[in-house]
């Protein structure tokens, strides 16, 4: 299949008239030393109905189980259907960063509510138009609390995720930044004293994940109490964004610049991406986010329309200066999370966030009534981590008897025996009964 | 156009879903609880509506002629977005144990295979989101391979026409950036002989490079490098101009990054997601970030490279762009491919060759996928580039790339791609012919330009000074 719509005789009258007389005189500058001689390995051309037959094929060989329990950074949740009715539209999808806003209201507008709603739920002042995916936004901040306090320490809460730990590690090896963990107590959450400790000398910021890897809500206020004493900034990363549903809004906690993970807002889970990075921060720090930033303005008949503003910090303006290297972003799937939020409303989102938080208490309910022990006893959102006393092969062996897929074990912590679970709106209550008649089961 | 929050009244919105659960759950300490949720209330109807009309006030490939230089707006394939977007993968979780996911991470090694191909780079990694997560995984990686020899390089040698995440992400890793002149729009070897030392980490090289040229000395320009120890990177940016003909591997590159989101025809999402594999050397592959995936008699399944730089995202990939890219290769295979390349050169050299003389710029050469023209020539008449590219709007197009890069004067990038026809190109030019005559004949009409346009050249001052970014 091509996509190429010369026809032979328009070719010919092209390489007439650029005076040419094969297509290989286009290439004639090319060193042939580098030149491609053979015919490389690549597939024989499929048509339309070519491809999708072979992708049936492959498709139909991995059918993983139905009911899903995995969490850990990507959620199981639904999808309304104007979601993707919504990102279906042409005009949306082929097009490109609106370099020109004449051209590109329809994405500068969907990207300024976007960055609206997301600061509205939240309480920040400023939400750039998307990273992405929540590991490299959660860098990126690190970047900008150093670029704003110049201390070569951060401090890292060992509850967060250790994908998270490990990108972080990657991106300040480099540059010479020290890294210290600042570990969790029997109730899953931060310990303040370690945390006390650890901040007697000087740091940029600390970053706390909340609810926490183990699916634990921390005390944020208490947390940054001890980060202001010293000066610094809190970074909070959001893996499960659907908690702001019903949590408190970070910004009044504290927090000076939250990152997140935005997948559970109306985006597949596409076996792990492309999903939606989310970067805020109070007004103050506007001139050191990274990425783009959508701003209001009028045009020269004074009407309302949008454009990037700020471009100073770019990449493309600013070269070796910039705050960032991000060009490409995640534009698209951001206009997904804003048909999401505004499809399910303000009631709605309470509510789908509340039914998570009650379907997974139901779930500690009924895994402390058949005798089970969960790992940590802070307050949790939608996600637990419970021992069990058998390995990781054994439960999930007696999970797919039953089509289940779930228990992340925590072995990066060296707790071999302790496993993660997500609860959502997705999982009925038949599915929960399931689970635990399989976890009891021999 | 009404913003969301304007359309919003509390009780709008009807969304519901079911509760099965009847026990009573202990209810989260108030103290964690937020009052209320202020996110814009309106109905499904109205929303639909909204986004619509947004959709309306925007300008894709599916709307006409994108020839924006240097981004590939080439069209993309329905039938790949179709399958991108089946039941199976929506809820495809990442962490499902791998018994179940042989389907999908044999389609990830199959690419890998196929992007080895047609670059000649021996090992890929398919995590970076985008072109510049690639560029800063690429170097990342060079930067552990001589961190391991135990050598302190930190100069970044880049041509004044390289791409602006270049030297963004070289300043990512705390390396220095060097820029160099070019030479009738190329890589100097007498001025790269110059500024190479023991201390040079890597040239970073765009090929073709973003005036459009093939670096006719990237042998020696390769030599030059390695003589000192020094790594040559490539930004694939630009593969749209020799994929099928030539390969970087070939021309000796180290590492490379692709954007799939240009070459590969997946679509460019008003800026995203992308994807951006590099592709690495031997010598460099033990340093990939992990997981990479391997093969064994047909079973595939995660590792972690012995030496690897970590981890550099969540995860191991926009997947379902990867995808979409995977099934255009196996659409098109090498020939087709390869004709990519031809006519997308062939239209690049085409729309040069019948507009040099109205838009000439200082350099006049064999192009690959993209041509440089310039408006300095209306300067005279008080016309600024920017003042073309608004016109251009007015005929029904979307404006090329303007005032990049750099060392061109007023400059113009048209890159038009090969998926638009002989009479869509015939048109743009007829346009871009016309707008020379209005400048010569009655400038203010470029200067006013757009007309036809829903709003008309915003105050950008004002967005910066006044920085409203949210309602």
């Amino acid at each position: 299949m091509k996509f190429i719509p010369h026809t032979q005789k328009e070719i010919e009258e092209m390489m007439r008239d650029i005076g040419i007389s094969s297509l290989d005189d286009l290439f004639k500058d090319i060193p042939d030393e580098v030149k491609i001689k053979e015919k490389l390995n690549l597939p024989t051309p499929l048509s339309e109905l070519g491809i999708k037959n072979e992708i049936e094929n492959i498709f139909s060989s991995d059918i993983p189980p139905k009911r899903i329990f995995l969490g850990g950074g990507a959620y199981y949740h639904f999808i309304p259907s104007t979601v993707n009715y919504i990102l279906n539209r042409g005009e949306f999808y082929t097009s490109y960063t609106p370099y020109q806003p004449e051209l590109s209201q329809g994405i500068l507008q969907a990207l300024f509510e976007f960055q609206s709603v997301l600061s509205d739920l939240t309480g920040a002042d400023v939400t750039n138009a998307s990273m992405y995916d929540g590991a490299t936004s959660l860098v990126e901040a690190i970047f900008m609390a150093e670029r704003i306090k110049n201390k070569k320490r951060l401090l890292v809460a060992n509850s967060l995720n250790p994908e998270y730990q490990e990108v972080i590690k990657t991106y300040l090896k480099p540059r010479n930044i020290e890294i210290e963990y600042i570990d969790f107590r029997e109730d899953g959450r931060v310990d303040l004293d370690k945390l006390k400790d650890k901040s007697k000398n000087d740091f940029s910021s600390l970053v706390i994940q909340s609810p926490n890897y183990f699916g634990i809500i921390e005390d944020i206020e208490d947390i940054n109490k001890i980060v202001k004493e010293k000066d610094a900034l809190l970074i909070l990363s959001i893996l499960e964004v659907l908690s702001l549903g019903m949590l408190k809004p970070p910004f009044e906690l504290g927090v000076d610049i939250l990152t997140g993970e935005a997948q559970s807002f109306g985006l597949p889970l596409s076996f792990g991406g492309p999903y939606l990075g989310i970067i805020q921060t109070r007004k103050e720090f506007i001139r050191e986010i990274p990425g783009r930033i959508v701003g209001e303005t009028v045009d020269r008949n004074g009407k309302r329309c949008f454009v990037m503003t700020l471009r100073t910090r770019e990449q493309d303006i600013r070269r070796e200066k910039a705050k960032s290297n991000i060009c490409t972003n995640n534009s698209l799937n951001a206009i997904a999370s804003l048909v999401y939020l505004t499809t399910v409303g303000p009631e709605g989102l309470k509510k789908i966030a509340n039914l998570n938080y009650k379907k997974a208490h139901y779930f500690k309910q009924r895994l402390t009534n058949e005798g089970f022990n969960l790992t940590f006893s802070g307050p949790f959102f939608n996600e637990i981590a419970v021992n069990l006393p058998f390995s990781y092969d054994i439960l999930k062996e007696k999970l797919s008897i039953v089509g289940i897929e779930g228990g992340f074990p925590l072995r990066y912590y060296g707790m071999d025996n302790s496993y993660l679970f997500a609860v959502t709106e997705m999982n009925s209550r038949e599915d929960i009964e399931l689970l635990i008649c399989a976890l009891k089961e021999g | 156009m009404k913003l969301l929050n304007e359309l919003s009244k509390r009780g709008k919105n009807k969304f519901d879903i079911e509760d099965d659960i009847n026990s009573e759950i202990e209810m989260l300490d108030d103290k964690y609880l937020r009052d209320d949720v202020n996110i814009p209330d309106v109905s499904e109807i109205e929303l639909i509506r909204h986004f619509i009309s947004l959709s309306k006030d925007n300008y894709g490939v599916d709307n006409g002629f994108y020839p924006l230089g240097s981004c590939t707006m080439k069209y993309n394939p329905k039938i790949n977005e179709d399958i991108a977007k089946r039941e199976e993968l929506k809820y495809f979780h990442p962490l499902t144990s791998i018994e179940y996911s042989q389907g999908l991470l044999k389609i990830m090694w199959e690419i890998e295979e196929f992007l080895k191909s047609l670059t000649g780079m021996d090992a890929f990694t398919l995590q970076p989101a985008a072109g510049a997560h690639g560029e800063y995984t690429g170097l990342r990686i060079m930067w552990e391979y001589f961190n391991e020899k135990g050598e302190k390089r930190n100069k970044v040698i880049l041509p004044d026409s390289s791409h602006g995440t270049n030297p963004a992400s070289s300043s990512m890793l705390g390396l220095d950036v060097i820029e160099i002149e070019s030479k009738e729009g190329m890589v100097d070897p007498e001025k790269l002989i110059e500024v190479v030392d023991e201390n040079t980490f890597a040239l970073m090289l765009t090929n073709p490079n973003t005036l459009g040229f093939f670096e006719k000395d990237i042998l020696k320009i390769s030599k030059i490098l390695k003589s000192k120890g020094a790594l040559l990177y490539y930004d694939g940016a630009n593969l749209n101009g020799f994929v099928g003909i030539a390969r970087p591997g070939d021309m000796g590159f180290d590492a490379v990054h692709l954007n799939l989101h240009k070459t590969f025809s997946t679509p460019h999402g008003g800026g995203g997601p992308g994807s951006g594999p590099v592709g690495v050397k031997e010598f460099l592959k033990d340093y990939l970030p992990y997981p990479v995936i391997e093969n064994s008699d047909d079973f595939y399944y995660f590792s972690k490279p012995a030496k690897s730089i970590g981890k550099v995202r969540s995860f191991f990939g926009n997947f379902s762009v990867i995808l979409k890219a995977y099934l255009y290769i196996k659409e098109l295979g090498f020939e087709g491919l390869k004709e990519v390349s031809q006519i997308a050169v062939l239209n690049a050299n085409y729309i040069k060759e019948k507009l040099k003389k109205y838009y000439p710029s200082q350099f006049d050469r064999l192009v690959k996928h993209e041509c440089i023209l310039s408006g300095k020539i209306y300067k005279e008449y008080g016309v600024k580039t920017l003042d073309i590219a608004k016109r251009i709007m007015d005929y029904g197009f979307h404006p090329p790339t303007i005032y990049f890069p750099h060392i061109v004067d007023e400059a113009l990038m048209i890159e038009p791609t090969e998926t638009e026809n002989k009479e869509t190109l015939d048109n743009f030019i007829e346009a871009m012919i016309k707008i020379s005559d209005e400048i010569k004949n009655n400038p203010e009409i470029v200067k006013n330009a757009p007309i036809t346009t829903k709003i008309q050249r915003p105050d950008e001052l004002r967005a910066n000074k006044e920085l409203k970014v949210k309602w």
